[in-house]
This record gives structure tokens, sequence and C-alpha cells, in this order.
């Protein structure tokens, strides 16, 4: 997994609610058993109208938003299925960070382990992003060291799990930690009453 | 994993967290008891083992079976679709070369992983199941704590029989008093769910707790702990009692013997104590609880069957307002029209959520002598090949497909419509599924979420209707 530290680019607004991942990516692109190639298919019912030619209005298909890698979303973002090929999308697409006031339980974990950074802020400081970034040209920052989300005259502080926080920072293999934990695992199991076993 | 004495109070979550740590306190590294895996979320998990070299820890802890986006259409036919055939056969290669069980489409225990678990007694109270899709929540009904995770995490598990889990906050539902007389379980958790919002559970585990859930079968307990991701919660879970233990007792993967004693002793001791407490408590008048039915474009935008479509000037937030005007472009509604007088083309009886027996034979029981209405397109499909083969010899497929209805092979269908099981653009469906996303059933399809009762009677009816009036 990549690391993760400072972040700068510019943005896209997508206020709205409960935006859930069979929005993000559709299921007909979840037969693929591959693990890359999702970017074309983000928001894939939203960016095409019914006969698959791109939908003008909407982001994706704005030769301005092109360089976005911030996307500042709405509150419950990534609610419902607990398709990891959510997150791939948005990274395949060109998003390095998610700033909304809270999101789906399953796609923040999911965010963590792809290094995907989510950044939670308050409402009313997430509203005045969606305005600020009105301007596909209007720069931000976001900076997980210092925990603060820049841009204009607006300094946003966050929160984040310091154990979430070291991981995205140092890139580090989760599988590979836990493997370290071998003593206790073993321990753990040796333990379980018989009783628990399948036939 | 005896109680301690001298333990202050803890809830049924709060014991079996305690009973999984194997290392680390928030985030804590808890075992999994059961892996549930099917061919979606599993063949970049696989794949990154083999890359890594690394094997699967405990395939007998594992358990594979297909649902996603295979055909209900008859075995024989195979699959059609080229990526889901090579899905599927990746999936019975992994298994295979890693020594998981693997109930495949030809097996006669095949069907949606979250039907399968508990009627093969996999699901045990106490355990700690997880499996890479929203639903596992199910297996809460046991009195287990179920939760989905996504393919990363699949993947750590399968190496590792563990998971990292930062400890969730813990909320009570009491439903007071018993439901009322043609209310079911599927009615209870829209009707909460609408109160709570989709939202409302958010970093939570909910304890379904009263007078109205302990009067549940294990149906209806699954059907409640199925939607707990709809209100955002982590998991759900209900307390084990007599009618989780007559469930389980003689399933094939049930403790038997001595273990089936100890395992009972075990499980008594895992209901919340009496002086336990929850972060948030939240109370439902169970006995004022009437017939839901989705309008919208999440299970939060469900509303009585009595009631009509709601104007968006009703709603003060303004977040809320424009997800209430989106929800009714998208549905097609106008406000203040009644939910009975909204037509329907397709009844889809089946799902994780409703598609076991006792679904089926609420369904059969209003059918039953009577038609499908004519232009609509109703169909069941089964939970599993189990459920399946028990409907068949109850007679229940036969009052199916005598009143109209297509009677299909197992799998999650028109749920996702992942495979040919798709409704139309602009079409509508009264569904018994778990969500009414937009394209959730196919791009530009409209989904009524209801109980497998009201979805008979929608079928029959050809609209929307309060099966309450039937009885």
């Amino acid at each position: 997994m990549k690391p993760v530290s400072e972040v700068r680019g510019t943005m896209v607004p997508l206020p709205q609610a409960d935006v859930d991942t069979d929005q993000i990516i559709p299921k007909q692109f979840l037969t693929r058993t591959e693990r890359t190639g999702y970017g074309d298919f983000l928001f894939y019912d939203w960016a095409t109208t019914s006969d698959g030619a791109p939908s003008s209005d909407f982001f994706t298909n704005d030769p301005n938003r092109t360089a976005a890698n911030v996307l500042i979303a709405g509150r419950n973002f990534g609610c419902g299925s607990s398709r990891e090929h959510a997150v791939w999308a948005i990274q395949d697409w060109g998003f390095d960070v998610v700033i909304a006031p809270s999101f789906g339980d399953i796609f923040r974990n999911n965010s963590v382990n792809v290094g995907l950074l989510t950044v939670e802020l308050p409402e009313a400081d997430v509203a005045r992003l969606h305005d600020v970034a009105q301007d596909p040209n209007a720069s931000i920052r976001v900076d997980l060291e210092s925990q603060v989300v820049e841009t204009g005259d607006f300094v946003f502080e966050f929160d984040i799990d310091p154990a979430v926080k070291e991981r995205l920072l140092n890139g580090l293999d989760l599988i590979g930690l836990t493997m370290q934990e071998e003593q206790a695992i073993s321990t753990f199991e040796s333990r379980r009453p018989a009783w628990m076993a399948y036939s | 994993m005896s109680p301690a004495s001298g333990m202050p109070p803890r809830t049924l979550f709060e014991k079996i967290w305690d009973d999984h740590l194997v290392s680390g306190d928030d985030p804590a590294l808890l075992y999994v008891d059961l892996h549930l895996v099917h061919e979606v979320t599993s063949p970049q998990a696989f794949a990154g083992l083999d890359q890594a070299g690394r094997k699967v820890r405990r395939p007998d802890l594992t358990l594979a079976t297909v649902d996603h986006a295979i055909p209900t259409t008859s075995r024989s036919l195979g699959i059609r679709d080229p990526q889901s055939k090579k899905q599927v056969d990746t999936l019975k290669r992994n298994t295979a070369r890693h020594g998981i069980t693997y109930f495949g489409l030809d097996d006669p225990r095949q069907g949606i992983v979250h039907v399968v678990g508990p009627e093969n007694g996999y699901t045990q109270p106490g355990n700690v199941i997880v499996c890479g899709d929203s639903h596992t929540s199910t297996h809460g009904a046991f009195g287990a704590l179920a939760f989905g995770i996504g393919t990363s995490e699949v993947e750590h598990v399968l190496a590792t029989q563990t998971l990292w889990q930062k400890r969730p906050k813990t909320m009570a539902v009491e439903f007071e008093g018993p439901l009322p007389q043609g209310v079911t379980a599927k009615d209870l958790i829209l009707g909460m769910i609408a109160r709570l919002g989709v939202g409302g559970g958010v970093g939570h585990v909910i304890e379904y707790r009263g007078e109205a859930i302990r009067g549940l079968s294990m149906e209806e307990r699954m059907t409640i702990c199925n939607m707990s991701i709809e209100g955002g919660a982590r998991a759900g879970m209900i307390a084990p009692d007599q009618t989780t233990f007559e469930y389980l007792d003689g399933r094939p993967q049930a403790p038997k013997a001595e273990g089936w004693e100890a395992a009972i002793e075990y499980w008594s001791h895992l209901p919340t104590d009496p002086d336990a407490t929850f972060d948030t408590t939240h109370t439902i008048d169970a006995t004022s609880l009437v017939p839901h039915v989705s309008w919208g474009i999440n299970p939060g935008q469900t509303a009585p069957i009595t009631s009509t479509v709601p104007d968006p000037d009703d709603f003060s937030d303004p977040i809320e307002k424009d997800s209430v005007v989106r929800a009714l472009k998208y549905m097609d509604l106008r406000p203040g029209t009644p939910f009975v007088d909204i037509v329907v083309d397709h009844v889809f009886l089946g799902s994780c959520t409703n598609g076991r027996i006792e679904d089926l034979r609420r369904a059969a029981k209003v059918v039953s002598g009577r038609r499908v209405a004519e232009g609509v397109n109703a169909v069941v499909v089964p939970g599993s090949m189990q459920v399946k083969a028990q409907a068949e010899a109850e007679g229940l497929a036969d009052i199916f497909q005598s009143a109209g209805f297509s009677w299909r092979e197992a799998g999650c269908s028109s749920c996702l419509a992942m495979n040919d099981d798709v409704i139309p653009a602009g079409e509508r469906c009264a569904s018994t599924s778990n969500r009414n996303f937009e394209g959730r059933q196919g791009r530009g399809a409209r989904t009524h979420l209801l109980s497998p009762a009201m979805a008979a009677a929608a079928a029959v009816a050809g609209h929307l209707v309060d099966v309450r009036d039937w009885s």
C-alpha cells in the first residue's frame, strides 16, 4: 500500500447525502476478477445516459475536473454494500482523499485498507468546502501528519484514529503486521473448545 | 471460555467481544469463528494471498458458496455470461486449492450465503462471523457478532483468521409490546429504519430487544438483523434463547452430544446482563406498528402502507428535502398519492432478507386460490436449494406456480440484479429484498420494499395493498 501524507490538488463537490456504494460502482462491474481498472465506471449510471453516452452535467465528463483529486461528499457517504470495488473505482479515477461529514462504516474501513484517506469534518465546514469547490481551479491541501485541511482562507483541523493515521502514513501491510501476532493467535486457537469445530 | 465471576454487567456484544480478543484493545485483534465466502468479493483476496505466497490459515472455519451473479434459471443451462462464469470458476478453483468447503452450483446445499450458513448449523450463538457482504449482519439473529467486510479484509481473514476492529458503540432498540396481527418482522425493521434513518446506526452495534423480538421465530429474527446495515449499523444482534437452541438442534454443523450440552451452557450465559448499559437506547412501541412500504431510493424513505407519498415540503432539513425531491423524481411519484394506488409491474419474492421457508409460507398463504394480476411479472427465488426443496415438498411451489408465479433456482437474483433477473428501466417492482437504491434492481428500475405477504398481495392485486384488509 502506498503511504499517504500530504495531498495537494483540486476538488469535486458532491453534496448529496447517503450516496451508496451501488451508485459509486454499479453491480454490472462487479463480475470482474481484477483489482484495478474500475475508474472508467465510477458513478457509471450518473455519468452516462441510458445508451451509454456521457451525461454532460456530471463531473466525470467535465474537462475542468479531470485533474481533481479530492472529493467533497455529503453525509453518510459510501453507505450500503460492502463492495471494496467502490473504493478502488474512486482511487482509479484519481481521488486521493474523500472529505465528508460522515461515512458508511464498511466504506471507511475499506478505504484505510487501500490507502484512500477519508476525512470527517463537521457538516458546516463541509458545506463551506462545497462552496469553494464550485471553482474547479480552487486549490486544497490535506495534510495527514498535522491533521489539517486548507483551502483559500479556510483552515480546518480534523480528528483521525491514531492507529489509522500511522498505517496510512507508513503504508503498512496489515496482514504482515498481524502475522507477527502468530503466538497470540495460536494461543487463542488452542483454547477454543472442541465443540466449536465444524465437521 | 466460561463466564468470569465478579465481572461488571456486560451486554451480549461486550461478552462476545471480550471472548474473541486475541491482541490489542482498540483497535482489537478479534478471532473469527466463521468466514463465509462468495464469488463476487473474493477473487482479488485469493489473488492477493497467492501474490504474497500466503496460505488460508483455517480452511475448516471457512465456507464458500455461489449466490450473487449466478442464473436462477435451470442449472442445466449453465452460466451464460462469460465474466460471471469465470468468477464462479475462480471460486471453485480457489476453494479446491485451499481445501475450503464449497457449495457449488450443482450442490443441493447451494444458496444465498446468509441462508446457507444458518440452515446448515454453521451460524451459532457467540460466534464472530464475517463475510465480504454487508448483509452478514443477518447472522446476528443467533446472538453472534456478524458484520460485512471488504475484500482486503477478506484476504486478511483468509490469511490470519483474525480482523482488527475499532470497538463500536452499543445501541439497544427496545420493541415494547407484541406485534399486532398482520404486522411482520419486515414491517418492524422497515418501521425502525424509517424512524432512525439510514445513518442512524452508524458506528454502532444494535441489540434488538423487547417482547416483540422475543416472540419472533429465527427466520423473522434473521429478517430484522439482516437489515441492520440499512440503518447504517455495523451489526445487529438478538440474544440467544430457547427459540435459537431449538432451531439449531440437529442441524448438520451444530454441536452434538456432550458438545451440545457444553454449547448450551456457554450460549445461555451470553444474553445481556440485567444491569448492563448501552451507549444509546431507543424505544419503539411495537403495538403501534403497521405494514410498511418504501417509496424512495434508500430504505429510510419508507412509510406505513396506510399513508401517502410524502411532500418534499414536509421536510425541514434542506439536505433531506433535496433527497426527497430526487427520490420522487427517480420513483416517478407525486406527493399525496395513496400508497395503495401504486401500480406494480413486477413482484420479487426472495433474497437474504426474505427468501426463507417461513417467508414463502406466508406469501403462499396469501396467494393460495388466487391468480397473479394480468401484466404483473411475479417471481419466487428461494434463498437456497434446501428452501426450494422444502417448499416443493410442502406444496408451496405448486401454489405459486398455479397462481402464475415463476419458480426459480436459488440465488440473490433481482435483489441486486447481477444476473439476468433485471427489472427494466421505468418499471416498478414490489420486492421483499433489502435495498431500494437507484438502479439496484436494474438501471432506472423502481423498487418498493415490503414484506413477503405484502408482496404476494401486490402480485394478485396488481398494485400495493394493505394485506391486513385481506385477512
